[in-house]
């Protein structure tokens, strides 16, 4: 790739000797008990650990009679619907959606993908292309590039530059007149770095092209304002924001709404039913077929609304802090090379001379939960010219002490094997 | 059970009595010394086992009669635990290849851990390997 880095040692400033305590670690039971049994969980991009209002929704849902939504007159039914419905309220307030009507649930952000790609598939002409970037996961990458298939349409993939962002003046040539639509990571689950997105909105909006942004990550680490962000479909997962796993969320601006055709069919989503012929509710419900994850929906709720109750400004310190010892340690250690320059949640490393697979099984020996691999970007570690790499990526839970024990078990290994 | 394998029984009264990850990893080092080589041309891609992350590659030859495998893999630790298949599959013929249970193997070395689902490393394809190789060689 030309430009994007493996940086070899960087200097960072030193962090405050203090150690880095979070004042929200008693509040997620699962991070205490990985903790007893002897676990650094760091693997937070991958899904993360639930607090307790969480795992007491699921439970309070499923011990008070559990009901389906949106089809019973029963006091149960009713109570099921009540509650599922007022998530997708929370969601629309989270994310400064105009109504709930743009906010659709989906099984996961990979859900989200898949559904836009086939909702929107009529839209396509052969020739049409479809813009995304070098960073994308898998998730926003397949689903698109079998439509091109499908239709035989182009895919075009934004280059990213030395730090590992989209490079602006490649886009603004190939974003052009024949591109139909612009799918890019918000946050890159390998390059930690937030993506100039109002840059890159601007240019597909200019072409007249839809915009797909993936917030799998970025939803993670700060709230988004999509009305002002102006994108046309937003979509991330619940399990990465501290919620039970089995939903998504997807967010179209009405008008863009509008333009999907259903995709999947069966119950709920349709509005009057013969042998022969249908007619479907539009959006959301036309989008959700079938009985969706209830438990799950409320369980996100409980998620928000616990998040919503935190000291945002305070969570971002704390993710900076510790971001930055993480960085500092990584710095500090001889042969480690960073991939390009990451600036929050995450950071993947490879060291000289090291097979990640080495490394992947002594810090799992030691109890260190890290995600070693190509973390479902395999294009992207392609023109790295990397067969992966190491990532530690961190959460709001996450203190000193469990960066100590990874930097203990990484100089340890290291040490056996070189 | 029958009788390990002369090399096994080594492994086994070696890596049993070790009491912690540092000794194994360290053991498995040496372990991985002990492969037989695979030159250049071995390590094509049509002796590459996939469904391992790293690069593993195995090749099968009869010598007088009996089945004989030589592994290699560019990832040292599992250079190490490739060794300690290839010390207890040693003699095997393919009923005895069919009917071994690799986990309870790896368990017995105290390295239950290697084998489980959720890895990636592949001495579970290595061994479906193995099996389809005896099935037709
Ligand atoms: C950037 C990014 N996009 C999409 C996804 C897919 O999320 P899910 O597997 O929950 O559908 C992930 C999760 O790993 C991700 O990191």
């Amino acid at each position: 790739m030309p430009g994007l880095s493996i940086h070899a040692r960087q200097t960072f400033r030193g962090t405050a000797a203090m150690p880095l305590n979070s004042p929200w670690r008693a509040d997620f039971p699962g991070i205490l008990a990985l903790q007893a049994e002897g676990q650094t969980y760091l693997d937070n991009a991958a899904t993360a650990q639930k607090p307790e209002p969480v795992l007491a929704a699921l439970d309070a849902y499923y011990r008070n009679g559990t009901a389906n939504v949106h089809r019973a007159q029963h006091l149960p039914g009713d109570r099921a619907t009540r509650a599922f419905e007022a998530t997708r309220l929370k969601v629309t307030q989270w994310l400064n959606a105009a109504s709930p009507a743009e906010i659709v649930f989906t099984r996961g952000a990979t859900e989200a993908f898949n559904l836009l790609a086939y909702g929107l598939e009529h839209l396509f002409q052969p020739g049409d292309e479809i813009v995304v970037s070098a960073l994308e996961h898998h998730a926003n990458l397949l689903p698109w590039q079998q439509l091109a298939h499908r239709r035989g349409l182009n895919l075009v993939v934004l280059p990213l530059d030395a730090q590992g962002d989209i490079d602006l003046a490649a886009a603004a040539t190939l974003i052009g007149a024949r591109t139909r639509l612009l799918a890019v990571s918000q946050l890159s689950n390998v390059l930690g770095r937030w993506q100039p997105l109002p840059e890159l909105l601007a240019l597909a909006r200019a072409r007249g092209a839809l915009s797909v942004v993936d917030g799998a990550q970025g939803a993670v680490h700060g709230r988004h304002d999509l009305h002002a962000l102006g994108c046309d479909f937003y979509a991330f997962s619940s399990h990465k924001l501290y919620g039970p796993e089995g939903v998504g969320v997807l967010y179209g601006r009405s008008d863009a709404l509008a333009r999907l055709r259903h995709w999947q069919f069966g119950g709920e989503m349709v509005r009057h039913a013969e042998f022969q012929d249908a007619e479907f509710h539009p959006a959301p419900m036309g989008l959700e077929a079938g009985t969706p994850p209830i438990a799950g929906v409320i369980g996100l709720g409980a998620a928000l609304d616990y998040l919503d109750g935190l000291d945002e400004t305070a969570v971002a310190a704390h993710e900076a802090a510790l971001h930055a010892e993480l960085l500092a340690g990584l710095a500090a250690r001889d042969g480690v090379r960073l991939l390009g320059a990451p600036r929050i949640a995450l950071a993947c490393f490879a060291v000289d001379g090291v097979h990640n697979a080495d490394l992947a099984h002594l810090l799992g020996e030691q109890g260190i939960a890290v995600r070693v691999g190509s973390h479902c970007a395999m294009p992207l570690y392609e023109r790295l010219g990397l067969a992966g790499a190491v990532r530690v990526s961190l959460a709001l839970y996450n203190d000193g002490e469990d960066l100590r024990r990874f930097f203990a078990a990484l100089d340890a290994a290291l040490e056996l094997l070189r | 059970m029958s009788e390990l394998p002369p090399l096994a029984q080594q492994a086994l009264d070696a890596f049993a009595r070790l009491p912690g990850w540092e000794q194994r990893a360290r053991l498995l080092l040496q372990w991985a010394e002990r492969l037989e080589p695979l030159d250049a041309a071995e390590r094509s891609e049509a002796n590459r086992v996939h469904g391992c992350e790293s690069l593993v590659w195995l090749v099968a030859e009869r010598r007088d009669q009996a089945l004989h495998f030589r592994a290699a893999s560019d990832a040292r630790l599992l250079r190490g635990l490739l060794a300690l298949l290839l010390a207890r599959i040693e003699g095997l013929d393919g009923a005895g290849l069919a009917a071994l249970d690799l986990a309870d193997w790896f368990a017995q070395l105290g390295l239950q851990r290697q084998l489980s689902p959720s890895r990636s490393n592949g001495l579970n394809a290595v061994l479906e390997r193995m099996r389809e190789l005896a099935a037709t060689r």
